[in-house]
């Protein structure tokens, strides 16, 4: 009796745990929901996308089977010019010529013309030879540079955008060479942000860290005072601030101002301090200070200052205290600060968009480009997913070196 | 325990001259303070908290600067000595042993900043574990040792180095009781082997009392009196201490004669005679104060021939092991406390009996009254 009594409770234990874990599946889904929507979906899309473009491959089937038979140097047989003619007309009918042509174009520039007036005179026409009037009506038909390129833009599952976003091309033989050094403009802007970012955070760890000591370390009001300076500016608009950086650094601002006007700098001799690479460092460090001084102060607060006093107790100098005791009890603050302030600062967009000029740009802001006005969402998605892997490059070197769990933000 | 230091050199090893300290230059936390610690001398700076006795102990160190007065280390005055360079090992409320470090990167830490060489290193953190009976534990961090084992580091770390004078600041206040009593015993056989000096800073008098060869009470940021535990315990020339070392009953009344010695101090309508330190003249205020177990009583209407007897009504009995503890109301003072020793022949009293109580004029000493009689209590000992 007392056995079933007990496996009874047993029983209602173990379905009672079930139905609080449901209930706790159920008040998560919101999240994970949203989760999905807003965060992993669009980052998959994202990815593919700098993989995978079926346009030209489903509006030009026939065409595609017939020109990866070809060899890429000899003539092109009546066949191929009959299909190409056909199925070029009825992407025209369904409206994805354009779009044809913008990719074609971009393996080869020059060729959208070619292939859009082509499409357009190609209604009118008629003849027993496609071949000779498509050659009519552009000579370009008759040379291999137009194939090729409609027979690149019709690789479903591509590396095109990623070979040009790490500044490679590939030669009409097929294999891949890097860009001359003068049409080379990604890496260049992949390590220039990389070398802002690194910057940036070593700026921010510089200026962040005594400020940090110092509220950390003060009696209580002084410390509530100090957090509030710098939260402050971490509570105003982002667009405020780097404005209020473009009145300040300007040509014809306050600090040149003064400059001339107390006689260091001469009036025709103003110091170009924004839109540039200076105003690009200057606003953003600002801008990404609170985010290195918060994990800082944090971590700070928990070393008990005893630590230092029985470090001078023990002979060490003040040097010797702060670099052999303070220091490495601070690392993990240091670490997550300085990671987030860098992820923060190689993916940041607006402020050096405002203030960068064309030295100060970062990478997403060619990202931004790509997205908006030349509207190759395929590069743009190669250069954010070689942004994103990079990113995730560090975070794991970071793990290794000094432990994730060992991170505070705060 | 009875320690005599016939044999101290002339020059004390520590001595603080009319030291003061305030933080915020209104408040003295420390006021024109005199004290001299000997060489090979454990003294201990005893008093309930914000008595000063850690202020003294920090400006001993360097860590604080004294506003007024002058610290002498070997007879050297140490002003603005920053603390590194004064060589004085401190072991720190909460151990402040480095967390980043094993213990014996916690050890070495001293001996490396003196750019000493490894092997030697090696050796003197070997030898000083030993010492405090961690043999092995070099590798371990500090997070995963338990209280006791942290303390016994913490104070390795402070004498790895060799130094002649070490400070310890309540250093048994985060263990637990029996670990506490352990380590007092286990402090003072260091302490004795290797002949350093050691000024310790507790509230707990038991502690106190166990340890040092001489106590320092502080109270207010003075010092009340400055002796060997026997001396505090038996000759209180302060009513504080009186109070705060042990249990002390403390009857007020007027001095009305001396003589020789021996004062007779009125209480209620009773003369109380008792030793005379030559604090309060005839018609001053005094307090009489008697320990617990030196009253004898006796049940009924037998006769002692003691200087000071009086009748008494047991108010309360409790039982407490080894001895007996009485309240008695006694001319007309409520709460007169008396301890009977636990062995055969005594008890067979009854709450509500009348009884004679009786002890000499030596037991009992006349005091000027504490200007603030109903300060702090002593804290709970043990």
């Amino acid at each position: 009796m007392v056995d079933q009594v007990t496996a009874e409770t047993g029983l209602d234990a173990s379905k009672q745990q079930a139905q609080q874990r449901r209930r706790a599946i159920g008040l998560a889904l919101p999240l994970i929901a949203f989760v999905l929507a807003s965060f992993v979906a669009p980052l998959g899309t994202l990815l593919v996308r700098s993989a995978y473009d079926p346009l030209v491959a489903d509006a030009l089937p026939e065409t595609l089977a017939l020109l990866r038979a070809w060899d890429g140097t000899s003539a092109l047989e009546e066949p191929v010019y009959a299909t190409a003619a056909r199925e070029l007309l009825q992407a025209r009918e369904e409206r994805t010529l354009g779009q044809i042509a913008t990719r074609v174009n971009r393996i080869t520039s020059g060729l959208r013309s070619v292939v859009t007036r082509s499409a357009r005179k190609l209604r009118n026409a008629s003849g027993d030879s496609w071949r000779e009037t498509m050659i009519g009506i552009d000579d370009a038909w008759g040379e291999p540079e137009v194939w090729l390129a409609i027979r690149s833009a019709g690789e479903r599952f591509t590396f095109r955008h990623y070979i040009n976003a790490l500044d490679f091309m590939r030669q009409p033989d097929g294999s891949i060479a890097r860009q001359p050094e003068e049409r080379r403009i990604y890496l260049p802007l992949l390590w220039r942000t990389l070398a802002i970012s690194l910057g940036i955070s070593a700026l921010c760890l510089a200026i962040g860290y005594p400020i940090a000591h110092l509220i950390a370390h003060a009696p209580p009001r002084r410390a509530n005072l100090l957090l509030l300076l710098v939260l402050v500016p971490f509570w105003t608009s982002l667009l405020v601030r780097t404005t209020a950086w473009i009145v300040l650094l300007q040509t014809q601002g306050v600090i040149n101002n003064l400059l001339v006007v107390i006689g260091l700098v001469a009036d025709d001799g103003r110091i170009a301090m924004i839109y540039n690479m200076t105003g690009t460092f200057v606003a953003m460090t600002h801008v990404l200070l609170p985010f290195m001084v918060l994990p800082l102060y944090s971590v700070m607060r928990s070393i008990p200052p005893s630590h230092v006093r029985a470090a001078a107790s023990l002979g060490a100098t003040p040097f010797q205290a702060f670099w052999r005791v303070y220091w490495p009890q601070t690392l993990p603050g240091v670490g997550a600060g300085s990671l987030m302030v860098f992820i923060l600062a190689i993916g940041y967009y607006i402020t050096p968009a405002l203030v960068g000029g064309s030295k100060g740009q970062l990478i997403s802001n060619m990202i931004a480009y790509h997205m908006q006005t030349s509207l190759n969402w395929g590069l743009a998605a190669a250069l954010a997913a070689i942004l994103l892997v990079g990113i995730i490059a560090l975070y794991v070197l970071y793990d290794r070196v000094v432990g994730i769990d060992r991170m505070r933000l705060g | 325990m009875v320690s005599t230091h016939d044999n101290y050199t002339s020059t004390p090893h520590v001595e603080f001259s009319g030291v003061s300290k305030s933080y915020d230059g209104r408040n003295w936390v420390v006021r024109d303070l005199d004290l001299a610690v000997h060489k090979g001398e454990f003294l201990t700076m005893l008093g309930p908290s914000g008595s000063g006795k850690t202020t003294c102990l920090m400006m001993l160190a360097g860590f604080e600067t004294p506003a007024a007065g002058t610290i002498h280390i070997n007879g050297v005055p140490v002003g603005d000595l920053p603390p590194h360079k004064r060589d004085i090992g401190v072991v720190f409320q909460n151990y402040a042993l480095f967390p980043h470090m094993t213990v014996g990167g916690n050890l070495a830490f001293p001996l490396e900043v003196r750019g000493m060489d490894p092997a030697e290193q090696q050796e003197r953190v070997a030898r000083t574990l030993r010492l405090v009976r961690l043999e092995g534990l070099e590798d371990r961090r500090p997070g995963q040792l338990s209280g006791g084992q942290q303390q016994r580091v913490a104070i390795a770390r402070a004498l790895v180095f060799d130094p002649e004078l070490v400070l310890m600041d309540e250093p048994l206040g985060a263990l637990d009781r029996r670990l506490r009593e352990e380590m007092q015993y286990e402090i003072r056989r260091i302490q004795r082997t290797l002949g350093i000096t050691v000024v310790y800073v507790t509230h707990d008098q038991q502690e106190a009392m166990v340890m040092s060869d001489r106590v320092a009470v502080f109270r207010g940021g003075a010092i009340e009196q400055a002796a060997s535990p026997e001396v505090l315990y038996e000759e209180p020339e302060r009513a504080f201490v009186a109070h705060f070392i042990g249990e002390n009953n403390r009857l007020n009344g007027v001095v009305r004669t001396i003589g020789d010695g021996v004062c007779e101090v009125e209480v209620g309508d009773a003369l109380v005679k008792a030793v005379s330190l030559g604090q309060c003249p005839p018609g001053a205020a005094a307090t009489v104060v008697v320990r617990p177990e030196r009253v004898n009583i006796s049940l009924g209407e037998g006769r002692h021939s003691y200087a000071n007897e009086f009748d008494a009504e047991i108010e309360d009995i409790a039982f407490l092991g080894d001895h007996i503890r009485l309240r008695l109301k006694l001319c007309e003072h409520s709460g007169f406390i008396v301890k009977i020793p636990n062995v055969v022949g005594q008890g067979g009293v009854l709450e509500g009996d009348r009884i004679r109580v009786g002890w000499t004029a030596l037991d009992c000493r006349a005091l000027q009254p504490d200007v603030d009689d109903e300060g702090e209590d002593p804290p709970a000992s043990g």
